[in-house]
């Protein structure tokens, strides 16, 4: 069973899904970061694979991409540090990333990769649904790879029931039309937008991203839905070696 | 308008080229320009506007002009599509008058841009000061400095010009910066790129309204020559917008041989360049599926040239797909190459071209015609804003 799934199985709220840029702040840091992650109590962990031109990523994460890449990440890398991870843990593990990088590797020769690694899901803002069902679908699921599609204010019912069909693992609801690292609380409007997606009663659990830096915003995201993903923030703190268990705790309050 | 001489899907894609690689955010615009482009292209009110606001505000149809000394230079008929002749000094404007119509029937109330040489940064100023629109032109760092005096005319005109800080801070790192504003501001905000880059519906909407170089290339050269086609149309690539508008109507003419210069900076194995047809593997970059200069990993690649506006790791998925089909020939051309060729233009015909334009115009030294075989090359703008350089260059 794909490891989202199982955690959607018997987990319903408060989930927690955690992004970091892999090969930052040390080349090497990826897999001590994931375990930590871990053992903090971490639900879902989401591994940004580092590119050069990040276009949804706002100063935070773009700067996380650039230092990775300077260190030498690369998606080669990336996996063969996480070549043995399953030896050591069975939490669903998530990459994240542009387009490009994927296509130069080959989406099959990826897919299978991951499938290799023990990778649960994908997302890839840039690809658009068209291609993906038209051409790489069938690719995803012949090795157990789930696709996550993102949702945002702006789209509408009958596009997020679209794009919920797309997805497996659960669906990454955007908090606000914008880049990532956003700030300020969540207002009315984002509140009646979660609302509305959990009235669609979708086939997915769904999580908040952009704009979940500390654990109000993360109990907003609860309260309507399946829970949300903590990026920017994250990565700010690793900077300053903040301690991981440290943070986990304070964002679940 | 004779607009459907290029074989697109209603994806955006010309062959293996092209697409729209967006993320979520920017579906919903996306879709809204892909529904209404062509609608409005071809409505007659927005067609009458175009083309009364190009021919008394921009100053079309722009001359033919028979290049003499530089024709007798190169022993063969030298033609100069004199698009340096428009207002605001480049192709460009072509573009954003069209871009601004269809914005305003959007009811969009800002306008942001990205610009390398500043040329598009301008167009798009001026006609955002036309219309009354609010105007944000987003500007690698590196080129504010070497285009400074395009900079000040943004500002004189009302623009917001900001700097873009990451990567080498040049025409790549200010479109992403501009697609970021764009994603964060769905709603009320048009983007009017600059070239035939970036997702569909723009590298179509873009060669469309720059068809109109070729249309008048069309129409002039029988009037002068007595010749219905000429034998070679010849234009500079970054993007590639005054090279799409100038082969446009000559695509599906195999006569007519289509010949671009792209920016090989240093060298092309230099490591110094932005000769992308020469290097790229195909990639995703700003929207579209094009080549790209890339590592093995799929990173692009920094590039680099002295010419701001060619100063770019891809090049529009149009330009691509000519040369995957070989119907377009891309050349190299070096800094060196182009500062000759600026100085030889200035000199024998009193054109000082700019140095994106010169790239083009190097490509007679390359390239032998025949004495009797018509060339026409599309003069995409003016070297005011390169001054500084040139001064440099001389002594």
């Amino acid at each position: 069973m794909n490891r989202l799934d199982n955690l959607f199985s018997h987990k319903k709220k408060d989930t927690l899904a955690i992004y970091f840029t892999a090969g930052f702040p040390k080349l090497n840091d990826t897999r001590r970061i994931l375990l930590e992650l871990d053992a903090a109590g971490t639900d879902i962990i989401e591994i940004g694979m580092p590119f050069s031109d990040p276009l949804a990523d706002g100063s935070t994460i773009q700067a996380s991409s650039q230092k990775a890449l300077g260190n030498g990440m690369s998606l080669k890398l990336l996996f063969e540090q996480l070549k043995d991870i399953r030896q050591e843990t069975e939490i669903p593990i998530v990459l994240m990333g542009y387009i490009n990088p994927v296509m130069v590797f080959g989406v099959e020769a990826f897919c299978k990769k991951c499938q290799e690694i023990g990778i649960d899901g994908l997302i890839l803002p840039d690809l658009p649904l068209w291609e993906f069902n038209n051409n790489y679908k069938s690719i995803f699921e012949k090795y157990g790879i789930h696709a996550i599609f993102l949702v945002t204010p702006q789209t509408s019912d009958e596009r997020v029931r679209i794009l919920d069909a797309a997805s497996s693992g659960f669906l990454y609801a955007v908090s606000v039309s914008t880049t990532t690292g956003s700030s300020g609380r969540f207002n009315k409007e984002q509140e009646s937008y979660f609302k509305r997606l959990s009235n669609l009663k979708l086939n997915n659990p769904i999580l908040v991203g952009f704009g979940i830096a500390e654990s109000k915003n993360f109990k907003i995201a609860n309260k309507y839905l399946n829970g949300g993903v903590v990026g920017s923030a994250f990565i700010r703190a690793i900077e300053k070696e903040e301690s991981v268990d440290g943070f986990i705790k304070s964002l679940r309050g | 308008m004779k607009t459907e001489k290029i074989a697109i899907d209603k994806r955006g894609y010309y062959g293996e080229f092209g697409g729209a690689y967006v993320p979520e955010m920017l579906h919903a615009n996306v879709k809204e320009l892909q529904d209404c482009y062509l609608e409005v292209l071809a409505d007659p009110a927005f067609q009458k506007e175009f083309r009364s606001l190009l021919k008394n505000y921009v100053g079309r149809p722009t001359p033919l002009y028979f290049a003499k000394r530089l024709s007798a230079k190169y022993d063969t008929q030298i033609y100069l599509k004199r698009e340096d002749l428009c207002h605001t000094g480049a192709h460009k404007i072509n573009n954003t008058i069209g871009q601004i119509l269809l914005a305003q029937r959007l009811g969009k109330k800002r306008i942001i841009a990205e610009t390398g040489a500043g040329q598009h940064g301008v167009a798009t100023a001026t006609v955002c000061a036309l219309m009354g629109l609010e105007c944000i032109v987003y500007m690698g760092k590196l080129d504010i400095e070497r285009q400074a005096p395009n900079v000040a005319r943004m500002k004189m005109l009302g623009a917001t010009v900001v700097p873009a800080l990451s990567g080498n801070m040049t025409l790549k790192d200010a479109t992403n910066e501009a697609i970021r504003d764009w994603l964060s501001n769905p709603s009320d905000t048009h983007y009017i790129i600059g070239s035939v880059v970036g997702p569909h519906p723009y590298p179509d909407l873009v060669a469309k309204l720059q068809a109109v170089i070729s249309e008048e290339i069309l129409e002039q050269l029988p009037e002068q020559t007595g010749r219905k086609l000429p034998d070679a149309v010849m234009a500079c690539v970054g993007g590639g917008s005054n090279a799409a508008g100038a082969f446009y109507h000559f695509i599906n003419e195999p006569s007519v041989q289509l010949i671009a210069a792209e920016a090989a900076g240093l060298g092309v194995h230099s490591g110094e360049t932005a000769a992308t047809i020469a290097l790229g593997k195909p990639g995703v970059l700003h929207g579209s599926r094009s080549y790209l200069i890339q590592t093995d990993d799929g990173q692009v690649v920094e590039p680099y040239s002295i010419s701001a506006g060619l100063d770019y790791p891809g090049v529009g998925p149009l330009h691509a797909h000519l040369a995957a089909t070989k119907r377009a020939k891309y050349f190299p051309v070096t800094d060196e190459e182009a500062l000759k060729a600026v100085v030889e233009l200035s000199r024998l015909e009193g054109i000082i071209p700019a140095l994106e334009t010169a790239h083009a115009l190097a490509l007679l030294r390359e390239i032998k015609f025949k004495k009797e075989e018509i060339v026409v090359i599309c003069l995409s703008g003016r070297g005011d804003k390169d001054l500084e350089t040139y001064m440099k260059y001389l002594m």
